[in-house]
């Protein structure tokens, strides 16, 4: 893990790491409007990333751009220093849990052995290797109980855990996840946690879609504001300002900053560049 | 072999190859792509036999595959225009195509046998007139050696890239981010089931070829929970809406297609009725079930707040039992019935009292509200 994280950033790099992801000049467009204008992003190997803006702020297109499912109308991504078709196999993607018909004849356990699907590449089958990697990770998100059930058959949070377990099996240095505590309960949202801290541990890099402010100083070490344009991207601490969430919120800025227990030097504007919000 | 035993045998590979690229069309909820090429490969057809000048060359074979791959292009492109919708723009295409193929026929073809009556019905009664013979040896019929072969190739793609497309019907997306891709894979199904419906149609007619590749496949989606269950059971309906509709064509004396078309929504229509945990009985009778859980769990709260109070007698007197919940006679008697059943309560003359495990259901239907 360590020897990759160090691959030299290519020409220019200077021997420095390389970014876990580099975004340069990113406009995305659907039907010639920018849900996506001149994103520029640069983000440091093993940090917990979190992705918060509002409705239609561009966060699911952003990671769907990064990985290469949308076509974006300029812009360049780089992986590790590395393009996507040379970095593919090191980024891992949990999709939103509406994206997929969870009345599809399948097992959780083969649900989460697609996982493993990338590093066998075409034509070869899953065996007992990946079926060991996959009942791991099950173990590993507490779902290792429901293994042979149909995934219909699970509650919203369990079907959660089965898309985190399956990301799990990617064994990917950088994970993109969209709204991974999307209606989940507290449990769930405890269980999904502490995987993510173990993976960041682990010195893998994460982008997690968040919705819940008030969470991100505890969940997070870092935080993109986005809303069409990048607004602001750093540690936690330094990056959730009153300013910053109204230039990402609009209006409802002040109700949102209010609302967070610890964001009384927030409110202060003079305060906002080193204070920020403290924990 | 018996001309009957043919028929049978060609209907039931026709059956298999339709029922296997059918369950990834309804899993990907394109079942009405079944409809649009079996219909749309008339134009190859008549194209590759305008080309050819004859009606056994394997332009008319290529003719159809491609127009069949042509129309879920089409769709495709004018879905991605976000004008319309999938389902319009299926709508939109295949008649067109269709229609020009009828124009063609009629305007310079007339005189030959491409009989649009037969193309949607098909005439399995004639199949073993058409016989393969190779220097004067009878191979059989020619429809069971394509559809034979058709079911072979089917077959052998599916053990191939079962993998893939499982994974690319299931989650596109993630199928894509792993570096495969999905385009190539809906495009090669596409080809799979306009191959299989140029052979099928020429057997059974474009009806059964829809009925063949939608009915098995949605029915055995409610039987099971694993996709290769599904597969194996899709087959096996399909094969039983052959077997079954042949003999019912013999009892009224009809098509033989026509009836086999039936005898698919038949099926479907009782695995509906009686699918052990989706159909529409057991899902009634689950509803029925927790509404009389549900009503002993009232009465179990009820007796157990006016325990030891000096309502008691009153409230828990089984005449008194409905009114004081506002149920009807009949409901309350059913649902004390039911809740005696269960052990939650027992009656003692005309007094109920709760059982410790009516005591508990209460306390923990109150403790997780």
């Amino acid at each position: 893990m360590g020897k990759r994280l160090a691959d030299p950033a290519g020409p220019g790099g200077g021997g420095k790491a390389a970014p876990a992801l580099e975004v340069e000049d990113l406009t995305v467009a659907y039907n010639e409007k920018p849900v996506l204008w001149d994103v520029d992003l640069s983000v440091p190997p093993g940090v917990l990333l979190a992705v918060v803006g509002p409705n239609g702020a561009g966060k699911t297109t952003l990671i769907r751009s990064v990985l290469g499912l949308l076509q974006p109308v300029a812009g360049k991504v780089r992986i590790f220093g590395r393009s996507l078709a040379e970095a593919r196999q090191r980024v891992g993607y949990l999709p939103q849990r509406g994206s997929v018909d969870w009345d599809f004849p399948t097992t959780v356990l083969d649900t989460v052995m697609m996982g493993t699907y990338g590093q066998l590449g075409w034509l070869r089958r899953p065996g007992r290797r990946e079926r060991e990697a996959a009942m791991e990770a099950l173990s590993r998100c507490n779902m290792a109980d429901f293994a042979g059930r149909q995934i219909s058959r699970l509650s919203g949070g369990q079907q959660q855990r089965v898309f985190l377990a399956r990301a799990l099996v990617q064994q990917a240095d950088l994970y993109l996840m969209d709204e991974p505590f999307a209606a989940v309960d507290a449990t769930t949202e405890r269980a999904i946690v502490d995987v993510l801290r173990e993976l960041r541990s682990q010195g893998r890099t994460l982008l997690v879609v968040h919705h819940d402010l008030e969470t991100l100083n505890e969940y997070f070490d870092w935080v993109l504001l986005i809303n069409v344009r990048r607004i602001a991207l750093g540690p936690v601490s330094e990056v959730l300002t009153s300013e910053n969430l109204r230039l990402t919120y609009g209006g409802r800025a002040a109700f949102l900053s209010v609302e967070g227990s610890r964001g009384a030097a927030a409110d202060d504007p003079p305060a906002a560049p080193g204070g920020g919000i403290e924990a | 072999m018996s001309p009957q035993l043919e028929i049978l045998l060609i209907a039931c590979a026709t059956a298999a190859a339709c029922a296997i690229p059918g369950c990834f069309l309804v899993l990907r909820r394109l079942s009405l792509m079944s409809d649009a090429i079996s219909h749309a490969i008339l134009l190859g057809i008549v194209g590759g036999y305008l080309l050819a000048g004859r009606l056994d060359s394997p332009l008319l074979i290529i003719g159809a595959a491609l127009t069949g791959v042509l129309t879920v292009g089409l769709t495709e492109s004018l879905v991605q225009t976000r004008r319309v919708r999938e389902d319009a723009a299926i709508g939109l295409v295949f008649p067109l195509l269709f229609s020009l193929a009828v124009i063609l026929i009629a305007r310079f073809a007339d005189q030959v046998h491409l009989d649009t009556d037969a193309v949607l019905l098909g005439e399995l009664a004639f199949a073993p007139f058409n016989r393969w013979q190779a220097g004067g040896l009878d191979l059989g019929p020619v429809s069971l050696w394509v559809m034979g072969g058709l079911l072979l190739l089917n077959l052998l793609l599916l053990f191939t890239f079962y993998k893939e497309a499982k994974l690319s019907t299931f989650d596109p997306a993630l199928c894509a981010a792993l570096g495969f891709s999905p385009l190539l894979l809906a495009y090669g199904l596409m080809s799979v089931v306009s191959l299989t419906s140029v052979g099928a149609f020429d057997a059974v007619g474009s009806i059964l070829v829809v009925a063949l590749m939608v009915a098995p496949p949605a029915a055995a989606q409610l039987l099971c929970e694993r996709l290769e269950h599904m597969l194996a059971i899709s087959v096996a309906i399909g094969c039983a809406a052959a077997l079954s509709g042949f003999y019912l064509a013999r009892l009224l004396d009809s098509s033989i297609a026509g009836s086999m078309a039936v005898m698919c929504g038949v099926l479907f229509l009782l695995a509906w009725l009686l699918a052990p945990q989706r159909g529409v009985l057991a899902s009634l009778a689950l509803r029925q079930q927790q509404r009389w859980d549900f009503a002993g769990r009232v009465l179990c709260i009820h007796l157990l707040q006016h325990e030891g109070t000096p309502e008691e007698l009153s409230e828990s007197a089984v005449q008194h039992m409905g009114e004081g919940l506002d149920w009807s006679p009949a409901f309350s008697s059913e649902a004390l019935a039911h809740a005696q059943d269960a052990g939650l309560l027992v009656r003692r003359g005309d007094l109920l009292e709760l059982t410790e495990l009516g005591r508990e259901t209460a306390r923990e239907t109150l403790g997780r509200a």
